[in-house]
């Protein structure tokens, strides 16, 4: 079983609209990719498209080794999958829902108690298992949402926006669950949370109308960022800025600076491939400058993500 | 199988979670009694017989089962739960089937309720129970083919009304095709055959002999090809417009 998902060429065409637009990629078990782009990128067709739930136009998706138009019921078996705004049967209790899905997956009666249990208390679902879902707050909504995806303890689970609606306890929890699970699974989320990408994702893919943009570790795309290496520092006696600036900017190693006057704080860029980190400490010290702040960028995603997708949101 | 069980079960299950099954049930055995003593002249007649109950059930059906069958579809495809009922193992034609046998179940269960009828018209004369058995299975079989009608139009629209008002014109269109109103149109100028042929798809016409105490097997076989027919219909219309 290798390369769990292999998508190929995949396109979807709506009327004159093409949302997906000759995506190709793989997606190795191990990994946990995050799908990145704007609203209307093409992100929830493709995961439906992998999940079986639109056909492609053209192009061709493999879910462990089987074809979802092919052979539809074996792909969809090894995938749990939350669809975007985690639809469930609102008349429903969880306990009954999830029952459910149990029934209908197939769940062997011999685990079934048990790995019921077991996906209840992963998200804490104990207290509200028999109440009905439409009385539920959007955060546990989300949650039966996972439990359902994640119930017979899939090979590959698609997420489509996992956490949306979530507080950050809850997001918090729902990126630790996903972490632990990532290790033997295949797990693709979409999200346009960054910071989401930086917490579980190995692996993330920026798309943009329907096309791939940058396919990278979040390192990766965080070292595409100006702010890469840059040194951000604020000085405690304001007198001392102009010079500082100065002198920093004719340090070999900083390219330009910049000065941001709400706050004071004076970023450092970088000259290419060198890192400006050291020399200016050492300059702070030498010149007795008071610093209140000294630290290194590590890149920021947000710019990466509008300078690539800049303005393609639709 | 075992997704067609569990489409089937929660789909019954759901109908008494929510007032519908009540509502209907109630609404449906106040308004088939009242025809049958009002309308039906059931005492009047002075027979031991329950045609004066079973000759309205085509009528009643047409807005009842209509009014069951709208949300079968529609309302999956408006909250989204579609998405995930199309996405579990299980093939559309058995989703098809479990929430059509499960809205086919419930319909029985409410006819079966009519059983005070059976023990008054019992109680009363000595009527022909063979015919009653006959004629229950007529309105069993009759409501089977409207509610199949109603669940492939269901899976055209996320919109419950217009589910619902379509299931209804076409079910009267497939009732009346037997009678003149219908087939006056088309005797005027086209061939017997096709005239037979119209005549031939007409609800009354073959519920008619069936609650009659004539189970016929061609009245069977219409039934049965028409809910076959409207099901793969229903499916294919689903896996075209899954996500529209």
């Amino acid at each position: 079983m290798t390369a769990m998902i292999d998508c190929q060429g995949l396109t979807k065409q709506y009327g004159t609209l093409l949302a997906v637009d000759d995506l190709t990629f793989r997606v190795e078990p191990g990994e946990v990719l995050g799908f990145l782009g704007p609203n209307g990128a093409g992100k929830t067709t493709t995961m439906r498209i992998i999940a079986g739930f639109l056909a492609p136009t053209a192009g061709k998706v493999k879910v462990c080794g089987y074809d979802v138009e092919a052979q539809p019921i074996e792909a969809k078996r090894c995938i749990g999958y939350l669809p975007e705004g985690a639809p469930s049967y609102p008349e429903m209790t969880p306990r009954e829902f999830l029952e459910f899905i149990a029934d209908a997956r197939g769940v062997p009666a011999a685990t079934r108690r048990q790995r019921l249990e077991e996906v209840y208390g992963m998200l804490h679902l104990e207290r509200v298992l028999d109440q009905t879902i439409e009385t539920l707050s959007k955060g546990y909504r989300r949650r039966v949402g996972l439990a359902q995806a994640i119930l017979h303890d899939p090979d590959v689970l698609l997420l489509d926006e996992p956490t949306d609606g979530l507080d950050p306890n809850q997001k918090h929890e729902v990126r630790q669950l996903i972490g632990g699970m990532a290790k033997s699974k295949i797990i693709v989320i979409s999200t346009h949370l960054l910071e989401e990408v930086d917490a579980v994702c190995t692996r993330a893919v920026v798309i943009a109308r329907g096309k791939i943009l940058a396919d990278d570790t979040p390192a990766g795309l965080e070292a595409r960022s100006r702010f890469h290496n840059a040194v951000s520092l604020k000085l405690a006696d304001p007198a001392d800025l102009k010079t500082a600036k100065a002198e920093i900017e004719a340090l070999p190693e900083v390219a330009s600076t910049e000065l941001d006057e709400r706050n004071g704080r004076l970023t450092a860029f970088p000259a290419p491939n060198r890192l400006p980190l050291t020399p200016i400490s050492r300059l702070a010290e030498q010149r007795g400058w008071a610093l209140d702040e000294l630290h290194l960028e590590t890149g920021r995603l947000d710019e990466v993500f509008r300078t690539i997708t800049g303005g393609a949101s639709a | 199988m075992n997704g067609m069980v569990a489409v089937f079960k929660r789909e019954l299950a759901s109908y008494f979670t929510t007032p519908v099954a009540y509502v209907f049930i109630v609404i449906f055995l106040i308004v088939a009694n009242a025809f049958t003593f009002y309308l039906g002249n059931f005492y009047e007649r002075g027979q031991a017989d329950l045609a004066s109950f079973f000759t309205f059930h085509p009528w009643l059906f047409l807005f009842l089962v209509p009014a069951l069958s709208m949300r079968l579809w529609a309302e999956e495809r408006k909250s989204g739960s579609i998405e995930l009922l199309m996405t579990l193992p299980i093939k559309p034609w058995q989703s098809v089937l479990g929430k059509y046998l499960a809205a086919w179940a419930f319909t029985a269960l409410a006819i079966a309720l009519t059983f005070p009828i059976w023990m008054t018209v019992n109680y009363l004369g000595a009527p022909d129970n063979g015919v009653i058995f006959a004629a229950y299975l007529g309105s069993i079989l009759m409501a089977g083919g409207f509610l199949a009608v109603g669940s492939c139009i269901s899976a055209i629209t996320k919109n419950q009304v217009i589910a619902f008002i379509i299931s209804v014109v076409v079910s009267l269109a497939l009732l009346l095709a037997g009678l003149p109103l219908v087939l006056d149109v088309f005797a005027a100028w086209a061939p017997q055959a096709i005239v037979d042929t119209i005549a031939s798809l007409s609800f009354l016409t073959h519920f008619d002999s069936i609650s009659k105490g004539v189970i016929d097997v061609r009245d069977i076989v219409y039934f049965g090809l028409l809910i076959g027919f409207a099901l793969y219909a229903n499916t294919i219309i689903l896996e075209l417009k899954k996500a529209d």
